[in-house]
């Protein structure tokens, strides 16, 4: 073996490891480095008891700390994931749709054994003469969030199609950030109806039965795909197979179990994205009548 | 009236009573109207502090157009309600936006978003009247009298422009509650204060009338006779009142000295003037009733010798001897001269009295402190203790008492005569001296007469005092110089 050759074989080798070299960096670094998780309003994320619990939990079975962020509406949030500010987030399904291109489906609750859920249309308890949809012409209306599927673009798809104009159905509508809060809008007469998730508002007959009594429900909507847990594109295959683990196993695991009590799912599951197609074409329609 | 006659004695009593009763209202009553004024004056400033500060958070929400943000923050106050929920019909919270339509308000069910608010509740026709000045930042405080609320409006400015307006609705209810409650708390503590001071100022009201009561008193009581000195209740102090009284009492004692002197001077004239006319009648009888006496004693021994003339002629001296006597005992003449006074005399006095004494078996006791000779007149000193010696043992019941006292008091003989005999009344005191003045069924009542003249003849002064158990009669005599 001449010198040439040997040097030669060097810095191949080099090379070579070169960028085995910057992986295994990276997994280090990424050891002490927090995952990010960016919570939204999909389920009850004030209860600060909880989260703690949960982040304890996440944080022991993913082996690294755990971050989990909170913002006052869903744009933020999915601007963070898009900025590559947070690793995941538990996102509606309309702003998954999308973003559909630069977010990667992690997995999906179940609610009631399924991974779907409805949106429900709800009017004050007083209101006895409320009826139909129609019924709420000119009447103020509360919305979550712009980017919610439950809260929003469910009953904006209704009346399009309907033929009606949303911004002019209703006498006044804005939103109110959170469905606990559409809840206490509709519940207080602020509006005269709302527009809620089908989960959040079971889990709140189930925990807060006093703040649901004071309202009642107008309207179901079909079933949609449930709110998923999603994970930016940045995210390695690695990481995101390794939380999506996490998520499913907790069904397995007795404090993960506890923690699906609490939140009144059945457990996380894995999905495919046309779980979400039904938003996506209501998405579309209501695009489409906007132009 | 009534009450300008009253006694001082619940004059000022009730006088004080009014005051402290007056005071504890006036007082009770300030410090109710003060602190309800202060509460709500407080309650004011802190609505207006925390409305500017809610107005202050309003303003981005409401630039976009967040309803719920606004409706959260205005809500914050009203999370936990108090347990006296009646309050809270009237105490909410309403945001008007720039056109003065409901934007949000606390009670979403009366006050629905975009309602003009004087289409649910009339008075804001009223109230809203004071947003007239658009550009004004000051808080406005609205209180339609006819109105149980207060309405507090705060602009809501971004930029210098006002974007809308806080409209904070406060119930008089709880105030008019407090103010119940403080005048009930006053009232209590009032009658409290009054239990305890009506009764001492009653008290304090009552000593300081009793002082005057008791000066009135005296004052009605001096007619129609002085009191004696001793007689004279009055409250003694070092004040005016107390001052007063001395003087008055003062006064009193004066005025009684006064009046006994004008006695003693009026019954000293009338016995002066009763024995110049008893010397005179006296005189004038003893000059024809000698002539008289002399012209029958010649006849008896001249005259003719009839058994019947002389018997009439015996009869007539008789009577005129009796008369010459009765004259004669009228008549005490001290001129005559005798030897000074000395102890045997008093053994001679007291042996004279032994009859009496032992006759009544009375304990007859003598002080004599003198031991010389006095240059008084011996016979009339005799008389003058014999005479006041036989009353006294006269006057008193069997083994009574009597005593005898005499001594040297400075130029002066003090003969004191006692006895435990009866009582003299004062009105017979003032006509004792005087002839046929006689106590008992028994003497001529010319004793004392006898003993005055003489007494008086000597330039010396007599004294009666009489009590229940005691009738002092006090000789003075002053002692003749000696030449």
């Amino acid at each position: 073996m001449t010198v040439k050759k040997y040097w030669y074989r060097l810095v191949c080798l080099c090379l070579l490891a070169l960028p085995l070299a910057a992986t295994l960096h990276a997994e280090e670094q990424r050891a002490g480095m927090p995952v990010r998780i960016g919570l939204t309003p999909v389920f009850l994320d004030h209860q600060v008891a909880f989260n703690n619990e949960w982040k304890l939990y996440l944080e022991k079975h993913l082996g690294h700390p755990v971050i989990f962020i909170q913002r006052g509406s869903y744009r933020e949030i999915a601007e963070l994931l898009h900025d590559g500010k947070l690793d995941f987030a538990w996102l509606s399904g309309y702003p998954y749709v999308r973003n559909k291109d630069d977010l990667q489906l992690v997995a999906v609750p179940l609610y009631k054994r399924k991974p779907l859920y409805q949106s429900y249309i709800i009017v004050p308890a007083s209101d006895k003469k409320t009826r139909t949809i129609q019924d709420l012409r000119g009447k103020s209306f509360a919305f979550a969030d712009p980017d919610s599927n439950s809260g929003y673009l469910y009953i904006v798809y209704l009346l399009s199609k309907q033929g009606e104009n949303p911004s002019t159905f209703f006498s006044r509508t804005f939103f109110a950030w959170s469905h606990v809060n559409v809840i206490e809008a509709v519940a207080s007469g602020l509006a005269q109806g709302g527009a809620v998730d089908g989960y959040v508002w079971d889990t709140l007959v189930l925990t807060h039965p006093e703040l649901t009594a004071r309202n009642r429900i107008l309207n179901r909507s079909p079933q949609f795909g449930s709110a998923p847990f999603v994970a930016g594109r940045a995210v390695s295959k690695a990481q995101l197979t390794q939380f999506q683990q996490v998520l499913v196993d907790m069904l397995h695991d007795k404090n993960g179990h506890n923690l699906l009590e609490q939140l009144n799912l059945n457990g996380f599951v894995y999905a495919d994205e046309h779980l979400y197609d039904a938003i996506e074409q209501m998405s579309r329609f209501v695009e489409e009548r906007k132009q | 009236m009534f009450f300008k006659d009253l006694s001082l004695r619940y004059k000022i009593p009730l006088r004080i009573a009014a005051l402290a009763t007056g005071t504890a209202f006036l007082l009770a009553s300030t410090l109710v109207y003060r602190d309800s004024k202060d509460l709500r004056n407080n309650l004011i400033e802190n609505a207006e502090k925390m409305g500017r500060v809610i107005a202050g958070m309003l303003v981005e929400p409401m630039l976009h157009d967040d309803v719920w943000r606004v409706f959260e923050i205005i809500s914050t106050p009203f999370k936990y309600p108090e347990t006296n929920s009646k309050d809270l019909n009237d105490e909410y919270i309403l945001v008007l936006n720039a056109s003065n339509t409901v934007y949000a308000s606390t009670k979403p069910e009366l006050f629905p978003m975009q309602k003009d608010p004087a289409s649910i509740d009339p008075r804001y026709a009223d109230v809203l009247k004071a947003l007239a000045d658009e550009s004004s930042s000051l808080t406005r405080i609205v209180e339609p009298r006819q109105y149980e609320n207060i309405f507090l409006l705060i602009p809501i400015h971004s930029d210098g422009h006002r974007i809308g307006t806080l409209v904070m609705s406060y119930s008089n209810f709880p105030f008019i509650e407090h103010f119940l409650t403080l005048t009930r708390d006053a009232a209590i503590i009032t009658l409290l204060v009054l239990a305890f001071l009506l009764p001492l100022g009653v008290y304090w009201g009552h000593k300081m009338a009793v002082p005057l009561v008791q000066l009135s008193d005296v004052m009605r009581n001096i007619t129609p006779t002085l009191p004696e000195s001793d007689e004279i209740k009055i409250y003694e102090s070092g004040d005016e009142i107390g001052q007063l009284g001395k003087a008055f009492k003062r006064m009193l004692v004066e005025l009684k000295e006064k009046e006994q002197l004008q006695q003693h001077v009026i019954a000293s004239d009338r016995l002066a003037a009763i024995g110049r006319l008893t010397a005179g009648i006296a005189h004038e009888i003893n000059n024809p009733l000698g002539g008289m006496l002399n012209a029958i004693s010649t006849f008896k021994k001249h005259g003719v010798q009839d058994p019947f003339t002389l018997k009439t002629f015996s009869i007539l001296e008789r009577g005129l001897i009796q008369i010459k006597e009765t004259v004669a005992a009228l008549l005490v003449e001290a001129k005559a001269r005798s030897r000074p006074f000395d102890h045997n005399d008093i053994e001679d006095i007291c042996t004279l009295m032994q009859s009496g004494v032992q006759a009544k078996l009375v304990n007859f006791t003598r002080d004599c402190e003198f031991v010389d000779t006095q240059s008084i007149p011996s016979t009339l000193a005799r008389q003058v203790i014999i005479n006041l010696l036989l009353n006294a043992i006269h006057a008193t019941q069997q083994y009574g008492h009597v005593n005898l006292r005499i001594r040297r008091e400075g130029d002066a003989l003090m003969i004191v005569v006692s006895n435990d005999g009866s009582y003299i009344p004062p009105e017979k005191i003032a006509y004792l001296f005087e002839p046929f003045t006689s106590l008992g069924e028994n003497g001529s009542g010319l004793g004392l007469w006898v003993v005055y003249q003489i007494v008086q003849q000597l330039g010396g002064s007599i004294n009666v005092h009489s009590e229940l158990n005691e009738t002092m009669f006090t000789v003075q005599i002053p002692l003749q110089e000696t030449t």
